[in-house]
């Protein structure tokens, strides 16, 4: 996703003037598609809330949701906002070794959740739950899915992140590469938030 | 990109410290959220877990994202997503009459 | 291209061109040739591919809008079966909406954009190559369905059960869903990318409000967008669950709510409306101005008013549900936002006549179509107005009466907008001025064409005939004035007019290409900052970047106030003050890159998408190419290194140092 600004407009910026805002440009653009992106999960989970009490011969949610399980595992997202936040502001005091450390500890724990995702899917077939058992099924799969498959690039973002970091080979400024990552794993949290309510704690 | 920018959000940004205390209030809320599961909230129960959602989620948004922070315009990119989502799909959920029954 | 340029003796800079940037592979260098055009980032060549691309689709569309019409010229026409039938009029809607419409309004905005607002380049010129290459793998996949099982017969909103395997049991909407999914992620990523273009880089001085109305148009469009195609992007991807993976979000027999797709459908295709029209406001916006010879009359006006039919326009989806039941507290909701979004429209009509009334106007093909927009969008505007009526729209729904309709608003409106902008800006880009004697038969006979096509089929609807119909008999055809097979004949025959008014476009275009004259620098006494620089203008747009006092920058650059007689008088030539930019030239223009990266990253989503359809192997290839062109994306600088603009600093590897042609 981040590309570095043309160099026209690093070229402005040498001569005093910047980008007409002064803004990065790589941090509008990943806004604009963090907004568009609202559309997209909002679209995931109307879906699911209108489908997620037909679950004709299938389990019902109440049923098979493990609460203590996946409240684990929320909060290890969240934490791992923490530990994102906490790479960002290394990453602009220029310490790149702790900047490396949270973000791996940050990749770490996101892993963390993509695997207790993965479990809960498991769980969840083999209790009777398959992709097209039922309505439920299919948007409950589809949601987490693709919030699962959300924080999977993320972690993979953020490996990459260290890996160019160590081989210093970053096109651009530092510091914004990781606040960028950082905005879109934030992103993936608080949709998380909302799912999390929506999905697990409300019951149908 | 520029210094100027940055050396604004050093100046408006918040200490390590000051982002542990909000992760600290994030776990907290979270915790009252998963305990609606085990004791009855009653009336309250629905409200109270909207609003605790909706809580966590600007808090992350305002301060682990800058945003509270940051340029408006960013603000406006993201806030006219959500606010678009919100009205388009409870839109269409109440046609379903999601919301009556 | 990669090009540094350095200010030469007089207006003759040099150009030198980067020769070993190493990325993650050794990045093209090429300034010639076909490798030119497919590495490129420049936003200008990226503009003419959208441009060819557009028409090709515009030719393929065309053709099965006519077989469509020779089919139902006659009554049981024998021409297509029912099945190819469906397949020819999704296929046509869905070709001129996303391949036609939509690209084709892209190619206007990667070329003119960057040039109204006084920029060099994109703000992401590489994102901008993907964006063109992975509309092109779409289109691609949306076709390909023709020769692999047929293509797809849901119609183009593509309702549930029809888009469903027991109605729909080829591959067709697969590609369809895939084709369009892929369209869609280049529409997104040009949306934004366009967005953080007229946010961040505009030329100094060059506030929002004195921004071109062609730019502030595709700004809204760009908001649209963004905004909008997540949504469709969610049902599409919820449709190919269900045909590929065996969910069943749209099927009622497993207890599902078909209207769930319809929501979704429309919830983007409303904007999406806007999205085909704005960018022809955008035009006829710059065109009558400049061929009324007056200022835009109320520019905020036609800038609010067109941020507010955006907003406005992700309000009013429901009105293309009227007929499904929605309940009456719905339908009157819709109801009223739709009549309300007829007032920002309206007020930009009345804009565009003031602007006109008292101008001494000057009938050029690019003005006529421009009135030709203004008079055919407000018929189409008009029956558009009727179906905000609940109760009248429950009589016009799925009838010819809607055909005619949006035929009005997106071939009157949106094509004629286009057309204009192609006679407006042909000597911009293209250094040679299409002809106008041509010019003017490809106008009426497209104007003729257009009204024998489309104007019938309100008689026809009204009198009850559907759409997508594939044949219709003699025997209930009624009789005298309202004979359905009498007005089915004209509209068929009117087609094929039309269809002669765009080969003289095309012949048009073929004669201007083989021509030698050259276009004057400044043929219309244009206003906008694109007319600043040369025809076709320069790799880099400007030689320095123009500093923005006034709207209209350039018409102010040439025309001063005489304070005695209170009139505008021309004080300088177009040539003139190109001139005097050439002269002020800056010193170091560093331009974008070429890059492989583009190019290989779509061909990496257009396996993935279609693994989809023909397995798990090719999806795991697809996105083995998808993640090794990222890397390489991301590791390499989007501008080439400094060391390799100066060929000097370059051991033994010196070039020859070319003028700039």
């Amino acid at each position: 996703m981040a590309e570095t600004a043309t160099h026209t407009a690093d070229h402005a910026s040498e001569h005093g003037h910047e980008t007409s805002t002064g803004l990065s440009n790589n941090k509008l653009a990943m806004w604009l598609f963090l907004g568009s992106e609202c559309l997209l999960f909002g679209g995931l989970i109307s879906t699911y809330m209108l489908y997620r009490g037909r679950v004709s011969d299938g389990p019902h949610p109440m049923a098979i949701f493990d609460i203590p399980f996946t409240s684990v595992s929320s909060f290890v997202l969240l934490m791992s906002s923490l530990t994102m936040v906490l790479a960002v502001t290394a990453a602009q005091r220029g310490d790149d070794s702790r900047t490396n450390l949270w973000l791996t500890i940050t990749a770490v724990l996101g892993a963390t959740f993509v695997g207790g995702q993965v479990y809960e899917f498991t769980a969840f077939i083999r209790e009777g739950l398959g992709f097209s058992t039922s309505l439920f099924g299919s948007s409950f799969y589809t949601l987490t899915g693709f919030h699962g498959i959300h924080v999977s690039v993320g972690v993979l973002m953020l490996l990459s992140t260290v890996g160019i970091i160590r081989k210093n080979k970053i096109t651009g400024n530092k510091a914004e590469v990781v606040e960028i990552v950082g905005l879109y794993w934030h992103f993936v949290d608080v949709v998380w938030i909302i799912i999390f309510t929506l999905v697990y704690l409300i019951p149908s | 990109m520029s210094t100027s920018t940055e050396q604004h959000e050093q100046e408006h940004g918040m200490s390590d410290a000051g982002y542990i205390k909000i992760a600290l209030i994030l776990a907290a809320i979270t915790a009252l959220e998963v305990s609606t599961y085990y004791v009855d909230f009653g009336p309250l129960f629905m409200p109270s877990l909207m609003i605790m959602m909706v809580v966590k989620f600007v808090m992350v948004v305002s301060y682990f994202m800058h945003l509270k922070f940051d340029s408006r315009i960013f603000s406006f990119m993201f806030y006219t997503g959500l606010g678009l989502a919100l009205f388009v799909y409870i839109t269409a959920l109440a046609t379903f009459k999601f919301f009556i029954s | 291209m990669a090009i540094i340029e350095r200010p030469g003796t007089g207006t003759t800079p040099v150009v030198a061109t980067p020769q070993q940037t190493l990325g993650a592979v050794k990045r093209p260098v090429e300034t010639k040739g076909w490798r030119e055009w497919l590495f490129t980032v420049d936003h200008k060549k990226i503009g003419i591919m959208y441009g060819v691309v557009a028409m090709v689709f515009f030719i393929i569309g065309g053709v099965e809008a006519l077989l469509i019409r020779l089919q139902l010229a006659m009554p049981d026409g024998q021409i297509l079966s029912a099945d190819k039938y469906n397949q020819m009029f999704t296929m046509h809607a869905t070709t001129m909406v996303f391949l036609f419409a939509m690209p084709m309004a892209g190619a206007f905005a990667n070329y003119f954009l960057p040039l109204q607002i006084g920029a060099r380049d994109v703000a992401f010129p590489r994102i901008n190559a993907l964006s063109l290459w992975l509309l092109i793998i779409g289109g691609l996949v949306l076709n390909a369905s023709w020769f692999l099982g047929g293509a797809a017969d849901g119609g183009w909103f593509m309702y549930a059960p029809n888009s469903g395997p027991i109605f729909s049991p080829s591959h067709g909407v697969d590609f369809w869903v895939i084709g369009l999914q892929i369209a869609g992620v280049a529409s997104l990523l040009g949306s934004i990318n366009l967005i953080v273009t007229v946010v961040n880089m505009r030329a100094p001085g060059m506030s929002l409000m004195k921004m071109p109305v062609f730019t502030w148009m595709i700004l809204v469009v760009q908001f649209l967008l963004v905004f909008s195609l997540p949504v469709i992007t969610v049902a599409l991807v919820l449709l190919m669950l269900q045909r590929s993976y065996g969910a069943t979000f749209f099927d009622v027999s497993q207890g599902a709510d078909p209207l769930l797709w319809q929501h979704l459908f429309w919830i983007f295709g409303h904007p999406e409306v806007y999205v085909l029209i704005l960018p022809a406001f955008g035009i006829i916006s710059e065109v009558l101005p400049t061929f009324a010879r007056k200022p835009l009359f109320g520019y905020p006006f036609v800038v609010f008013s067109g941020a507010s039919i955006g907003l406005v326009g992700f309000g009013v989806w429901a009105h293309h549900m009227f007929a499904s039941g929605l309940g009456p507290v719905s339908v009157a909701v819709f109801s009223v936002a739709t009549m309300a979004i007829a007032i920002p429209t309206g007020v930009k009509i009345f804009n565009w006549l003031l602007t006109m009334w008292g101008g001494k106007i000057w009938y050029t093909t690019a003005m006529n179509f421009a009135i030709g927009l203004v008079v055919l969008f407000t018929i189409g505007g008009l029956s558009g107005v009727t179906h905000s009526v609940a109760p009248s729209d429950t009589q016009q729904t799925d009838t010819y009466y809607i055909v005619a309709h949006f035929h009005y608003v997106l071939f009157g409106g949106m094509v004629f907008g286009l057309f204009s902008g192609f006679y407006y800006w042909w000597p911009k880009v293209f250094g040679k001025m299409l002809n106008e004697k041509l010019g003017a038969w490809n106008f009426w006979f497209m104007v003729i064409g257009m009204n024998l096509t489309f104007g019938p089929m309100h008689i026809l609807g009204l009198q009850g005939q559907p759409r997508r119909m594939y044949v219709w008999t003699e025997a209930r055809a009624g009789e005298g004035f309202f004979n359905l097979g009498f007005w089915n004949l004209i509209a068929s025959i009117g087609s094929f007019i039309l269809a002669v008014g765009v080969l003289f476009f095309l012949i048009n275009v073929v004669i201007t290409a083989r021509s030698k004259k050259q276009a004057p620098l400044d043929p219309w006494d244009a206003r906008t900052l694109e007319w600043l620089t040369t025809s076709p203008p320069k790799a880099h747009n400007f030689d320095r970047i123009p500093v923005v006092h006034h709207l209209d920058e350039f018409f102010h650059r040439k025309y001063e106030e005489d304070t005695a007689t209170h009139t505008m008088k021309k004080v300088a030539e177009g040539e003139d003050l190109v001139r005097v930019e050439e002269e002020a030239a800056d010193a170091h223009i560093h331009l974008p890159s070429p890059s492989y990266w583009p190019i290989v990253l779509s061909v990496g989503v257009g396996l993935l998408g279609l693994g989809t359809i023909y397995g798990i192997p090719m999806i795991v290839l697809g996105f083995a190419i998808t993640l090794f062109a990222s890397y390489g994306w991301i590791l390499e600088p989007s501008v080439a290194e400094e060391i390799d603009f100066e060929p000097s600093n370059n051991d033994g590897n010196t070039k020859e140092i070319a003028p700039l042609g």
